[in-house]
């Protein structure tokens, strides 16, 4: 099967600084794909470059289309979208219009997007709820799940998510591990850079693991959950 | 090439403007003291904007001030020019002080657009004030002469002008060497940072506010006196924008930028002037400005960096002396070992419906490296900004030394002996390693601006730069002292902020995240450095995300999670509590 | 001063208040979105006011030929960026938007100069003028160094002011021009005697803020405007085009700086630059709001308006020194209840 995302050879650098050596990685569709790593290791950097936010060398394509042809906006426009680690959310604007704006690359499809918005709503109550609240005025796992919701609003084909747990309760971490994994069964395929290992190799199919902006080690997720170099580091010696 | 060849070469340049009077027409001699007065004005603009990083449209009418000053003590009142010198600088400086009090504070865009209106203002003022001849001007400006020899002529004033600037280029480059001039140049990047190092930024950038204006009004004195007429005309917020111009052309970040585009700008528009009116004879004034606002554009777009950069690049370069570690600057005694000196106590910081930090308590004991640690967004970073005054606390206190600093400006809590680093490395890419370093001395150096224009700050000086080199020495960076500190990997960028904070002589030193994108090799190396430092008795609190790196190096750690305390005590101990491997150590699914 | 005077004062500084108003909102509207502070919007409206005038004396405004040389200047950058970047297939839709969108209201007046055109048809055709110049700009000068420091953006909105006014001298010439009246009305309010002409430009000043709010609380466009200003990464992340969402917000913002050209056109002489003024006490009344506040900027430029109507009477030679000194108490009051406030700069 030809791979949704291919990553050749990625090198990021700020100034002279390369945060992302030499990396290569894929995602098969339906895939879910994980990085970890410690903070620091470049897991945030790999994603906003593939996003097309930062510049890069190296070759990268996303279903078939060479990604330097693509800006951000067209990577949306073609279901490739980030939650990203600061989430970038619409602090001034409602629940309710933060999903909307979600769904701006589909704006000519009315039906489409409500029928959409009754989703995001049915799997997140909490945003129902809130939805005529300010974002800023959310919590920490609201945050995320109005992130959540905010990128599914473009009907994804392929998500690429920054730490979905971060700063969130073990019971939040849970259910955003519950969401990613059900999303599978939509058929979206997803990147996943987590810096909890244990949940995010627990939920993926593939893993990969990022130290000092390089590729260490990669594989299959079961085996990288047994594998004593990636407990070791990551796993908390168990 | 050495720094004594250097200084001869300077000298032969000099020696090569003296001789221009008998060697140039009349008429380049004017151009020459037009570039001359220009550069004067640019050279403040320069520091201000391009080193200082404070963007003025206003410094003609700073200019105009003190043309008018001049004008109107001559003319009007029938005083000698050198007292018209004198209430030029101090109405400029005085006038200077007040616009600066005011707008400095705010933003950045804030104080540019309010330098156009003020330069509109003034210009109004001096186009309608009777007392200043209106729109007509005042002329019959008497020439400035010196003991009874008057420099009526422009090959006399010449000299006049030209050993100003010099003199005015000389201690611009002796201040930007100095205590006060290197926190000039870190004030561009945001004030997080120089505060940190016990800085006050409003302060450095009000003296350098009325120091630009008072490089303008030495301008403004000369135009008076060479013209020997004022007019609101060329004190018009435009001519600000064409001194932005020059100083854009010859190169923001340095002072021989300020000479290079008044130079050029002033020879091109000469030559304009020659030549449009064949082109275009109608309207050529304004053809003129329409020239030279899309060259201003292009240059903004293309060359920001303007011209001085590539000239700096063909001259030879000096090669710098490693200063010599003779003499110290005093050390403080610190506090007993195992005395509490920072306490915590319930502190809370939200951000909207954000809890970041809920009511947290603890201590740090003297001597001891305390590890506050918890998952990402635990708000550990929070507690960090509170402890260090970078962010003001809603609820709780926080006392250092036995001294209540919970609501003491960051600059005053670094004072009383905090130093830090930061997550994301703080650092000034152009500076030095060792003029980095450098910068956390300030609090430990009394230098004035004054003191250092006249390099009457070496002793001290000395001293500073000897401990900045041992800071170096220690954290391994000391044979790159002249590397610039942009030009580092991340892990000795980090280490660079170590020596900096170091150089300080805090009581506590706080760490953010100094293990983070380390490699193995770096990170042992960081752990080797901070036991030293705890053994000569430093007291370290570092917040952390890497367990294996906190765990092997403090004396005990604080767990938060949410934005609370989780637990605290040794590192086996909290590795082995249930809740910190569930909220850590990756809450099982 | 008596009651009376002072009232006429009043109703005089409203009406310029008004005009602010719609240069000031527009500056807001600009610098949120695109963080570009438009220095050059006096100028939209005074080019707006001087092409009315040129359609009414039945000579050919200079703005066509402005138009036309920036349409062409765009619409070379724009393509060369889009060969550059191997995406031909844009090209069409580049030409549509850079070349042919502007030069047809170019060509339209170009064509019609010399006939006899009833008024609507003067005013629309004037505004229909007008409106690309600040996108063409926005695209010529400010695409490419978009992500550049507000303070870099701001010098090269000065700078560009400049040339605009530069031009303006070539195009329109020295003369001033003042339009016939929109309406010819006298209206007696409370034994007041008020201008037709004053009623509508405060009438179209508040229908027109009115209309701006409308866009951006109802419609999805409105709150991509928004949505930019507020975060632009956040923005781009959900498809909203940063540079689409700039030319939309040039073309609002062009559109009331255009409307305030056509109303203050037939009160006050225009020249070719003074746009510069008019648009820096719009600005003088979006400071006192802090550059983001819609309902500020409002306040902010009927004081500005105020207070340049009441200082004119005192002494009209200082009117100008008094609107741009009182900027500094008001930064004064603004510095001691900002101060807390910190923007982290990224200027390196």
């Amino acid at each position: 099967m030809a791979a949704l995302l291919a990553i050749e050879n990625l090198t990021v650098a700020y100034d002279k600084v390369e945060a992302v050596r030499d990396v290569s990685l894929s995602i098969e569709p339906g895939q879910i794909v994980t990085v970890i790593g410690p903070n620091g290791a470049g897991k945030t950097t790999l994603l906003g470059a593939a996003i097309g936010l930062l510049r890069w060398r190296g070759r990268m394509s996303y279903d078939g289309l060479d990604l330097r042809r693509l800006d951000v906006e067209a990577r949306i426009e073609r279901g490739f979208c980030l939650v990203p680690e600061k989430r970038e959310l619409f602090g001034d604007l409602t629940v309710a219009d933060n999903l909307l704006l979600g769904g701006f690359t589909r704006r000519r499809d009315r039906a489409g997007l409500k029928q959409s918005l009754d989703d995001v709503y049915g799997r997140f109550p909490r945003l129902s709820e809130r939805r005529r609240q300010l974002a800023s005025t959310l919590s920490g796992g609201e945050r995320q799940m109005l992130a959540l919701g905010r990128a599914l609003m473009s009907r994804p084909r392929l998500l690429m998510l920054d730490e979905p747990s971060l700063g969130l309760a073990p019971l939040i971490v849970r259910e955003v591990f519950r969401i990613i994994a059900s999303l599978r069964e939509t058929g979206v395929s997803i990147l996943l850079v987590e810096q909890n290992a244990r949940a995010a190799l627990e939920t993926a199919d593939v893993g990969y693991v990022l130290e000092t902006g390089e590729i260490v080690h990669s594989g299959r997720a079961a085996d990288l959950m047994h594998d004593p170099r990636v407990t070791a580091s990551y796993l908390g010696g168990h | 090439m050495t720094a004594a060849q250097l200084r001869l070469a300077g000298l032969g340049a000099i020696v090569l403007l003296a001789f221009f009077p008998a060697i140039l027409s009349p008429f380049s001699i004017t151009l020459l003291n037009f570039i001359g007065i220009y550069a004067l004005a640019v050279l403040g603009l320069v520091l201000l904007t391009g080193i200082g990083g404070m963007l003025s449209f206003g410094q003609a009418a700073f200019v105009g001030i003190a043309a008018y000053a001049t004008a109107w003590v001559t003319v009007k009142q029938g005083y000698s020019p050198w007292l018209g010198l004198a209430l030029a600088l101090v109405l400029t400086a005085a006038i200077a002080a007040i616009l600066g009090g005011v707008t400095l504070r705010l933003g950045g865009h804030f104080l540019s657009l309010s330098t156009i209106a003020w330069g509109l203002a003034i210009y109004f003022l001096f186009g309608n004030l009777p007392m200043l001849g209106q729109f007509n001007g005042i002329s019959d400006i008497p020439p400035i002469s010196i003991a009874g020899f008057s420099l009526a002529a422009s090959q006399r004033i010449y000299y006049l002008i030209w050993i100003i600037l010099i003199v005015a280029l000389v201690l611009a480059a002796n201040l930007l060497g100095s205590r006060q001039g290197r926190a000039i140049r870190a004030l561009r990047g945001g004030r997080i940072m120089v505060e940190s190092l016990g800085i006050d930024p409003f302060r450095i950038k009000l003296v350098t506010f009325v120091l630009a204006a008072l490089l303008s009004a030495l301008s403004g004195w000369l135009y008076a006196h060479m013209s020997r007429f004022v007019s609101p005309a060329p004190f018009d917020v435009n001519v600000g924008i064409l001194y932005l111009l020059m100083a854009m052309v010859g190169g923001m970040g340095h002072l021989s930028g300020a000479v290079l585009g008044a130079t050029i700008v002033t020879l091109l528009r000469n030559s304009i002037q020659d030549y449009l009116p064949k082109i275009a004879f109608s309207a050529s004034g304004q053809v003129e400005v329409v020239v030279f606002a899309v060259l201003f554009i292009l240059l903004l777009q293309r060359a920001r960096g303007g011209l001085a950069p590539f000239a700096l690049r063909y001259l030879p370069r000096v090669q710098p002396t490693p200063p010599k570690l003779v003499g110290a600057l005093d050390h403080r005694r610190q506090p007993d070992r195992g005395t509490p000196i920072l306490a915590v106590s319930e502190a809370t910081r939200r951000f909207g419906g954000l809890v970041a930090v809920n009511s947290v308590s603890f201590e740090v004991e003297a001597g001891e490296i305390l590890g506050l640690i918890g998952p990402n967004g635990a708000g550990k970073t929070t507690m960090f900004n509170l402890i260090t005054g970078a962010l003001p606390l809603d609820q709780g206190r926080i006392a250092f030394l036995g001294r209540d600093i919970t609501h003491l400006p960051q600059r005053l809590i670094a004072r009383a002996g905090i130093a830090r680093t930061f997550q994301h490395v703080k650092l000034r890419p152009h500076m030095t390693l060792l003029d980095t370093v450098l910068l956390g001395t300030y609090g430990r150096t009394s230098s004035g601006f004054l003191g250092g224009a006249l390099l009457l700050d070496r002793a001290e000086e000395h001293r500073a730069e000897a401990e900045a080199m041992r800071q170096l020495q220690r954290v391994g960076l000391a044979d790159r002292a002249f590397d610039l500190a942009g030009n580092l990997p991340l892990g000795n960028q980090r280490l660079l902020e170590i020596a900096r904070a170091l150089a300080a002589d805090p009581a506590l030193l706080v760490l953010d995240e100094p293990a983070a994108g380390l490699r193995t090799a770096e990170k042992a190396e960081l752990t080797r450095l901070l036991q030293a430092l705890r053994a000569e008795g430093l007291t370290i609190l570092l917040v952390e995300h890497d367990m294996d790196f906190v765990m092997g190096l403090v004396d005990r750690t604080v767990v938060m999670d949410f934005g609370s305390k989780l637990c605290e005590g040794a590192p086996d101990a909290v590795r082995a509590d249930p809740r910190v491997q569930e909220a850590y150590l990756g809450g099982v699914v | 001063m008596t009651g009376e005077i002072a009232a006429i004062l009043a109703v005089d500084g409203i009406a310029s208040g008004a005009i602010y108003l719609l240069i000031g909102l527009g500056l807001v509207l600009i610098f949120a979105v695109t963080r570009v502070i438009f220095v050059p919007f006096g100028d939209i409206a005074a080019f707006t006011a001087l092409s009315l005038a040129s359609l009414e004396t039945g000579t050919r405004p200079g703005t066509v030929a402005l138009v036309a040389g920036l349409a062409v200047l765009a619409t070379l950058i724009e393509c060369t960026a889009l060969v550059r970047a191997g995406a031909l297939s844009r090209l069409p839709r580049a030409l549509l938007f850079y070349l042919v969108l502007p030069l047809l209201p170019a060509a339209a007046v170009w064509l019609v100069a010399g006939m006899a055109l009833s008024m609507p048809v003067r005013i629309a055709l004037s505004l229909a003028l007008v409106l690309p110049i600040a996108p063409l700009l926005d695209r010529i000068v400010f695409r490419p160094i978009a992500d550049a420091s507000v303070l870099l953006l701001l010098t090269v909105a000065v700078a560009l002011h400049f040339a605009l006014s530069g031009m303006g001298l070539l195009f329109f010439g020295p003369e001033g021009v003042r339009t016939k009246p929109l309406v010819d009305a006298v209206f007696e309010v409370a034994g007041l005697i008020v201008n037709a002409q004053t009623l509508l430009i405060v009438v179209a000043a508040v229908v027109f803020s009115g209309l701006l709010f409308l866009v951006f609380e109802y419609t999805l466009l409105g709150k991509a405007l928004r949505a930019t200003a507020i975060n632009r990464t956040g923005a781009r992340l959900v498809g909203i085009r940063p540079a689409t969402t700039g030319t939309i917000a040039y073309l609002l913002a062009s559109l009331l700086a255009g409307i305030s050209g056509v109303l203050i056109a037939p009160v006050t002489t225009i020249f070719y630059d003074s746009g510069f003024l008019i648009g820096l006490k719009a600005f003088v009344g979006a400071i006192i709001a802090g550059m983001t506040s819609y309902p500020g900027t409002a306040l902010g430029s009927l004081l500005v308006g105020l207070l340049e109507s009441y200082s004119s009477f005192w002494s009209s030679a200082y009117k100008e020194v008094v609107v741009f000194g009182i900027l500094i108490p008001v930064l004064l009051w603004r510095s001691l209840s900002m101060a807390a406030t910190d923007d982290e700069e990224t200027e390196e």
